[in-house]
């Protein structure tokens, strides 16, 4: 089996995994980093969203072999302790229901404030447009976006 | 588990202490105080309060120790919260469903935290040798009024441990204009786990030396597996064995298949997509959708099975002003929980420990017994945070597989579905048809109502299937002289069960899109012509299958104060229309008025739904908010754009690019208001999402004067001039 060297949350780490092994599967299996989830396997959904270089990427269609080497940052990286202003805001709002689509619902806001600190509504659903929540939580992302966006924004 | 050896049962009365003292004697011994499976407090002041149902993001996990903390007297910012295993005798019964978190444990959370805190006080006042009426409790502390003394209950748990417990009856419950938690708004418990990251829901967890399996199941469902490439499969990379379960037909149990196991996820989820199985399809491989609907049609033309009837439906259409007949339909559906099913499980000996997000773990429990043949105490239950129940996760299919696996497998096992599996091998909402009969007179009166219900029974037609019933008892049953219902089976295979609103999600939306049908026949506003088919202000006998009986007052209430915060009567210009529906399910009113658009070329867009509910007082003011915002947005979903379909015996759709979710660029503003009384508190799980289907489809006729007679929208040309 190939291995790779993976750069995540400012680590280098070493995996040994199939090359079309799609980084998802290699973050919650082999780093133990559940927080990026797997919802439909086809980057429909949006909740396996990471960053790439900042940019938000789906990691169930990133093959392993093609993400070694790339600047990556998951949820967990996003703070070492929930301090980011969009995580802040998302507690503020009482966002999550469930709670399955919010790291990666985080991760998209997150690259969005990141190029765009002032989003319009529209802007803002057009960015979440590819994240999924199934029980509907909606409305209290948007507001906690634009909390965050008047707060800064950025980490 | 809670308190160990120092638990004492919920609801035990007039035990004394486990370590009850000699008088006189002096202890320091430090004591973990649990009157009861729902608290435990240390003496460095750490109180647990454990929540007993499973949490699938109702909120009940943040309620449930809310309700507990007020009585108790703490502040909800200085405890823990637990999720309790399955532990039916400590806890009662511990499952997540029918909106019935709160309603069935509201008073029994109070009288646990009540307890406790008169523990505390008596602790105090026995300390200082004082009368227990001389002291009071709150932020965590005992106080002696006329001293301004205090102790916090850190330093009271070691004594209060050795007080004798009180029965429910002996406490006193707090004033409930004394509040200081319960109907605020309180944030999720979880919430900094979620949005950090940390493992919580069933999929994320992870036992030392586990394989990662996947399941194989016939697409026709309760087929059974004749053989299957395992030769090959064993030889793909990462695959540690596979090999066929042998099962039953019976799709809420064990059924055939092929098991895979892999070292990693993925390993098994690509070898699952080289597995080449032979079938026996069974005999229902001939089904689909298209048969079922040309069956439905010739059921229609004929009549039913009568379920009810009042005076005479076909006298009062002879004589009636108006008449309007109808055709309905509504789609299969599935859950499609964001968390596929999963389950992990290690069976050693004739001992199972099993980790599932389901909202039924006695019921999972009991389903490794039978089918196994062990003792129910040799299984353990964890309950993870679940990533969406909506009803799915009260089967227990999944816990039942990843035990099987288990099993044959000689290790730990964490079963992961696809979501392709996850979508193909659900227990669908049913599809229904209904063939409508009304009339109106020339005073605005509905008048007569006849409803053909043609629905499904599974693998038979002498009853219907699993969640595929109606109730004799909806309106406007009971409200007008001249009513029948009528029913028609259609036998199925598919496997049916409840989905969020069960019945009602269905109901509501042909109930009350025809009956704004006969208020546009009668000439009427909706709003004024349901008021007047309530009529006056009284409680009608139990309704909804829950023993609660129906009261008018209560409904009339929530639709005219959503009449009034919409501006229901506004003018608005053609291509944009007000829709009204109101409905009582889960022992909750509802009524939602949704404001769309339609542009002439077919295009839609919910501009704002207006919700007014009535469920007695509000709990937690935010996730009531969220729970109804939530339901409303699954109303809409559902209704413009998911349908599931059937050919060749199984399900079609496989993902979210052919069953859609609502994605947040089509959401509309959600406004809430809740009627608040002392009535005894319900639910908000469920009963906000069926009016919001037949309220969006009576706004695109107000806007376009096309009427939506079946599901989902999205089936629909929209285009208007």
């Amino acid at each position: 089996m190939p291995s790779y060297q993976l750069q995540i949350n400012g680590q280098s780490l070493p995996v040994d995994a199939l090359a079309d092994t799609p980084l998802l599967w290699i973050l919650r299996d082999q780093l133990g980093l559940v927080g990026t989830k797997f919802g439909c396997g086809i980057g429909q959904c949006g909740a396996c969203t990471i960053h790439v270089d900042g940019t938000p990427l789906r990691s169930c269609q990133l093959p392993v072999k093609t993400a070694a080497g790339l600047k990556i940052t998951t949820i967990e990286g996003l703070s070492s302790d929930g301090s980011h202003p969009l995580q802040q805001a998302w507690i503020e709002h009482d966002v999550p229901q469930c709670g399955y689509c919010q790291a990666g619902q985080i991760m998209t806001a997150a690259a969005l404030l990141q190029n765009n600190p002032h989003p319009s509504d529209d802007e803002i659903d057009s960015a979440l447009a590819g994240n999924l929540c199934r029980c509907g939580t909606y409305l209290r992302i948007r507001a906690a976006v634009k909390t965050a966006a008047t707060n800064g924004g950025l980490a | 588990m809670a308190g160990g050896g120092f638990a004492l049962a919920f609801g035990f009365t007039g035990s004394s202490g486990a370590f009850a003292q000699p008088s006189g004697a002096i202890d320091d011994t430090a004591r973990v105080f649990t009157p009861n499976a729902f608290i435990r407090i240390t003496p460095d002041g750490k109180v647990t309060l454990v929540s007993k149902n499973p949490e699938i993001g109702q909120g009940i996990k943040t309620s449930l120790p809310m309700i507990i903390a007020e009585e108790l007297e703490v502040d909800f910012d200085r405890i823990t919260v637990e999720q309790a295993d399955l532990d039916e005798t400590s806890f009662g019964p511990q499952f997540a469903g029918g909106s019935l978190s709160i309603a069935q444990n509201y008073d029994r959370m109070r009288k646990a935290g009540a307890v406790a805190r008169t523990m505390l006080i008596a602790a105090a006042a026995a300390d200082w040798d004082v009368p227990v009426d001389d002291c009071y409790a709150e932020h965590g502390s005992v106080f002696h009024r006329p001293t301004g003394r205090a102790q916090s209950y850190g330093k009271l748990a070691s004594k209060a441990a050795l007080l004798p417990v009180p029965s429910d009856d002996e406490v006193k419950l707090k004033d409930p204009t004394n509040f200081k938690i319960l109907g605020q708004r309180v944030g999720g418990v979880d919430n900094l786990a979620i949005v950090t990251g940390r493992s919580l829901f069933g999929i994320d967890q992870r036992v030392p030396g586990m394989s990662y399996a996947v399941f194989e199941k016939c697409p026709v469902y309760g087929g059974r597996v004749v053989s299957a490439n395992l030769a090959q499969i064993k030889t793909l990379p990462g695959v540690r064995d596979a090999f066929v379960i042998e099962g039953g037909d019976i799709p809420q149990e064990l059924v055939s298949g092929v098991a895979i196991l892999g070292s990693s996820t993925w390993a098994a989820l690509s070898a699952q997509r080289q597995l080449q199985v032979t079938w026996d399809e069974g005999r229902y491989a001939d089904h689909s959708s298209e048969k079922y609907h040309a069956t439905a049609r010739e059921l229609g033309r004929q009549t039913g099975t009568v379920l009810r009837e009042d005076g005479d439906v076909e006298a009062a259409f002879a004589r009636a002003a108006k008449v309007v007949e109808a055709d309905y339909a509504y789609p299969f559906l599935a859950h499609a929980t964001l968390e596929p099913q999963n389950c992990t499980a290690a069976v050693v000996g004739d001992k199972v420990e099993i980790w599932a997000p389901t909202q039924t773990p006695g019921g999972g429990q009991a389903l490794v017994a039978k089918t196994f043949g062990l003792p129910t105490e040799n299984i353990t239950v964890h309950v993870t945070r679940i990533g969406g129940g909506f009803g799915r996760r009260l089967r227990n299919d999944y816990i039942v597989e990843a035990v099987a696996i288990a099993r044959r497998a000689g290790v730990a096992v964490k079963l992961t579905w696809s979501r392709e599996d996850d979508m193909r091998h659900d227990f669908y909402r049913p599809a229904g048809y209904h063939f409508f009969k009304a009339a109106v007179d020339d005073h605005g009166n509905l008048t007569a109502w006849k409803d053909h219900f043609v629905s499904f029974g599974y693998r038979g037609t002498t009853e219907p299937a699993s969640s595929a019933r109606m109730s004799t008892l909806d309106l406007p049953a009971r409200f007008i002289p001249d009513f029948r219902l009528e029913q028609s089976l259609i036998e199925t295979n598919v496997p049916t069960g409840p989905l969020r609103a069960p019945g009602s999600n269905a109901m509501a939306y042909v109930l009350q899109s025809f009956q704004d049908e006969m208020a546009h026949a009668a000439g009427t506003d909706s709003v004024k012509f349901a008021l007047k088919l309530l009529g006056e202000d009284r409680e009608l006998p139990p309704a909804g299958g829950r023993g609660d009986a129906y009261s008018v007052t209560r409904m009339k209430g929530v639709i005219q104060r959503v009449a009034a915060n919409a501006g229901w009567g506004k003018s608005l210009p053609r291509g944009r229309g007000q829709g009204f529906a109101f409905y009582y399910s889960h022992a909750g009113y509802f009524a939602e008025i949704a404001e769309v658009s339609v542009t002439p070329s077919g295009r839609l867009k919910i501009h704002d739904v207006w919700a007014c509910g009535d469920v007695g007082p509000i709990i937690n003011r935010s996730g009531a908010e969220t729970q109804v915002q939530g339901g409303i947005i699954d109303g809409l979903s559902a209704a413009w754009l998911q349908e599931i379909t059937i050919e060749r015996g199984r399900t079609v759709q496989g993902n979210f690019d052919d069953y859609p979710l609502l994605r947040i660029s089509d959401t509309p503003s959600v406004h809430v208001e809740f009627i608040e009384s002392d009535n005894p508190p319900t639910g908000l799980g469920e009963p906000a999402l069926p009016p919001l289907a037949p309220a969006v489809c009576n706004g695109i006729f107000a806007a376009t004067g096309l009427r939506i007679r079946s599901l989902p929208i999205s089936r629909h040309n929209l285009a208007w001039s």
